[in-house]
């Protein structure tokens, strides 16, 4: 007789079996320490109460979870964006137009650290970074070359940028009008999302409430003038790296999304003018079911964060639309080869979780950049899964799964407690300030360490299946002209622009910031008149301040 | 220099822009958790902030982590101002991302370990330990 429900079947047929033969291990676990039970059946949604109507609908419906398109992939697939940037804005106007020409479908664009924090090349904290982790645009002529050939009417882009987010996006502005592209044709993201940099990864140049009125400036400039334009990208990436459990991932860049959303709400702008234009970005990690479920909640937990708590009516507020990236904290030294295949099921985890865009890791980044060959293969690993793999042939293909909708269910629910607790502190940035996210994201860290440590988490390659390892070849170097070649045309520029164009403009500026006006006009006129990014921040660091590096412990 | 009855005292530090401090506070939990004293300096320090701490916490052992590549430009500035101070007979050990052509050239400065990606903290602990011991014989 079978059985007439799931107790009946463990009492009866499972127990039996794993009384004779024990299971792997005594209990499983998600990656988030999310207890899994051995299988999931209608029980499971009917005791969690899942209704089909109100939690998932259909695909480009509220609340989304199961697409915020129609049809999803049907019409087109996700934009291939591979992250890169190295060496002079000449280097990486070369891989970029090597990867467009493999059938890569938008840029991301990878600055150095200086860059990113807002120093010049010659600046003396620059020493050694220049060129290293990403590419060094210091000023309006070093974007022009970066674009050299690229046409941005067509391309969309990606700039992984925070601090000195509105900087940037001026030289890409100013760069575009050169080649004869206004403001409203221009589409592309800057990440700006400051918040997460004091959590994880470290980026950020003034203290945290100075920034976030940066980051509102470029809503408002945006929201006027460069409608294309996603003026953030909230990130959970960076702080899932640093450790956090995907629970952790989820709570922590909707605490800060709301953080965001209630800044500019502060600032006077309504809602639905700036809604649409957020977007995110999130991590595809290892076990596959718990991130497809993890994307699923998280466009759950959107719709309803903008709808029921601030209150938006128009549909594309509500549509949480996001890149992934494979783990870089996953990638081995080890048998660097594996790195292939844990990078694919990652990437299988964002294309069945619904990815607008994706960036897949390459294999030999546990040891440098990815050299040419390894970028193809990333770029081979997007089309094979687009094109063959038959994933992107219908819309959510495990919604409706026992497992997949209860891990949804579980992720969401214990995302709004932490969510919750972060409310009761005052906030993200409150929270942020008392150390909270970095110390729970620290714990976490340390377990997952252990872990492996002790054996209990397999890494294969590393503590089990260890082999005698061949030194990998083919490793790409930064040329170490770039740094001093960028140096050079740094000293040249300063030479011949008009000095006095760049102190009134630097002036202007200054006085701006120390008024409640927008920023962006300001900084503009410093690009155009050939400032340099040290330059411009150097006058915010005078005016905001500047938070050093004791924050992040 | 070392009294049998200290414990270690470690300066795990960040120098150069790079914030993935990560595997610095892993190791710095795990070094405490063996009874190190440990002092973290939290990231984006300068060479001259990491020797200041170093002589002003007279540690016996200083661990950097460094993941952007900037490793030749930073670490023989350091050596050369712990050097400056007659901090020679400090341990310092580095890990992250280096490549492995890299290893000797910083091995030649006078750091005596490069751990990298898959290093165990029970290692690294064991390895402070025998060279603050080693030392402390010599």
């Amino acid at each position: 007789m079978p059985s007439s429900d799931k107790e009946q079947w463990k009492r009866e047929t499972l127990d039996p079996v794993v009384k004779r033969f024990p299971e792997r291990r005594d209990n499983f676990q998600t990656d988030s320490g999310l207890v899994i039970g051995s299988l999931y059946s209608p029980e499971d949604l009917q005791r969690q109460g899942l209704d089909y109507d109100n939690d998932l609908g259909y695909p480009g419906e509220f609340p989304y979870t199961r697409g915020v398109q129609p049809n999803t992939y049907r019409g087109r697939v996700w934009t291939m964006r591979q992250y890169s940037g190295y060496g002079t804005a000449a280097d990486t106007n070369e891989r970029f137009r090597y990867l467009l020409e493999n059938g890569q479908t938008g840029l991301s664009i990878a600055f150095d650290l200086p860059t990113q924090i807002g120093y010049d090349s010659d600046h003396v904290l620059a020493n050694g970074e220049v060129g290293k982790v990403g590419v060094p645009i210091c000023s309006l002529e070093d974007m022009e070359t970066l674009f050299d050939q690229i046409p941005m009417a067509k391309v969309s882009t990606s700039m992984t940028i925070n601090a000195t987010a509105s900087v940037l996006l001026c030289f890409y502005i100013v760069t575009a009008r050169k080649q004869g592209v206004s403001m409203e044709e221009i589409s592309g993201t800057v990440q700006n999302d400051i918040l997460k940099e004091y959590i994880a990864r470290g980026t950020y140049a003034y203290p945290p409430r100075q920034s976030m009125r940066l980051v509102v400036d470029l809503f408002k400039y945006c929201h006027d003038n460069v409608p294309k334009w996603n003026t953030i990208s909230i990130s959970g990436y960076h702080m899932r790296e640093a450790g956090a459990t995907a629970v952790q991932e989820l709570a922590f860049t909707f605490s800060n999304a709301i953080a965001y959303v209630q800044a500019a709400l502060d600032a006077g702008l309504k809602i639905d003018e700036f809604g649409p234009r957020l977007s995110f970005f999130f991590v595809a990690q290892n076990n596959l079911f718990e991130e497809v479920a993890k994307f699923r909640a998280a466009r759950r937990m959107w719709a309803r964060i903008m709808k029921d708590r601030f209150g938006a009516k128009d549909p594309r507020s509500m549509m949480l639309r996001f890149h992934t990236q494979t783990a870089g904290v996953s990638l081995t030294a080890q048998q660097p080869d594996n790195n292939l295949i844990r990078c694919t099921i990652q990437a299988l985890s964002a294309i069945l979780g619904g990815s607008q865009s994706l960036h897949v890791n390459s294999r030999d980044e546990a040891l440098a950049l990815p050299s040419e060959d390894s970028v193809q293969l990333s770029l081979r690993t997007q089309q094979i899964l687009a094109f063959e793999s038959g994933a992107a042939d219908v819309v959510d293909p495990l919604g409706g799964s026992y497992y997949i909708e209860s891990l949804t269910n579980e992720l969401e629910s214990q995302a709004l407690e932490y969510i919750q607790q972060i409310d009761d502190i005052g906030g993200a940035v409150e929270a942020i300030e008392q150390g909270f996210q970095v110390r729970e994201i620290g714990d976490s860290a340390y377990r997952h360490g252990q872990e492996v440590e002790s054996g209990d988490r397999t890494v294969v390659g590393v503590n089990r299946f260890t082999t005698e390892e061949v030194p990998i070849e083919g490793l790409m170097r930064v040329n170490e002209e770039a740094a001093k070649s960028q140096v050079g045309r740094l000293e040249r520029l300063r030479q011949c622009r008009d000095d006095s164009k760049v102190r009134n403009a630097l002036e202007r500026l200054k006085q701006v910031a120390q008024t409640d006006d927008n920023t962006v006009p300001a900084i503009l006129e410093c690009v155009e008149n050939y400032c340099t990014l040290g330059e411009i921040c150097e006058v915010l660091r005078g005016v905001f301040g500047e938070q050093d590096g004791t924050l992040s412990f | 220099m070392q009294d049998n009855n200290r414990p270690i005292r470690v300066l795990v530090a960040k120098p150069g822009l790079d914030g993935h401090d990560r595997g610095a506070k892993v190791i710095a939990r795990a070094l405490r958790d063996a009874g190190m004293e440990v002092i973290y300096t939290g990231i984006r320090q300068s060479p001259q902030m990491i020797v200041q701490a170093a002589v002003q916490e007279d540690v016996d052992v200083i661990g950097m982590s460094i993941l952007s590549g900037a490793h030749l430009e930073i670490l023989p500035e350091i050596m050369s101002l712990l050097s400056d101070q007659g901090m020679d007979d400090v341990i310092v050990v580095v890990g992250g991302i280096i490549p492995e052509v890299d290893r000797q050239p910083l091995k030649d400065l006078g750091i005596s370990e490069v751990f990298g990606p898959g290093t165990t903290t029970t290692s690294i602990v064991e390895f402070i330990g025998q060279s603050v011991h080693d030392r402390a014989g010599s």
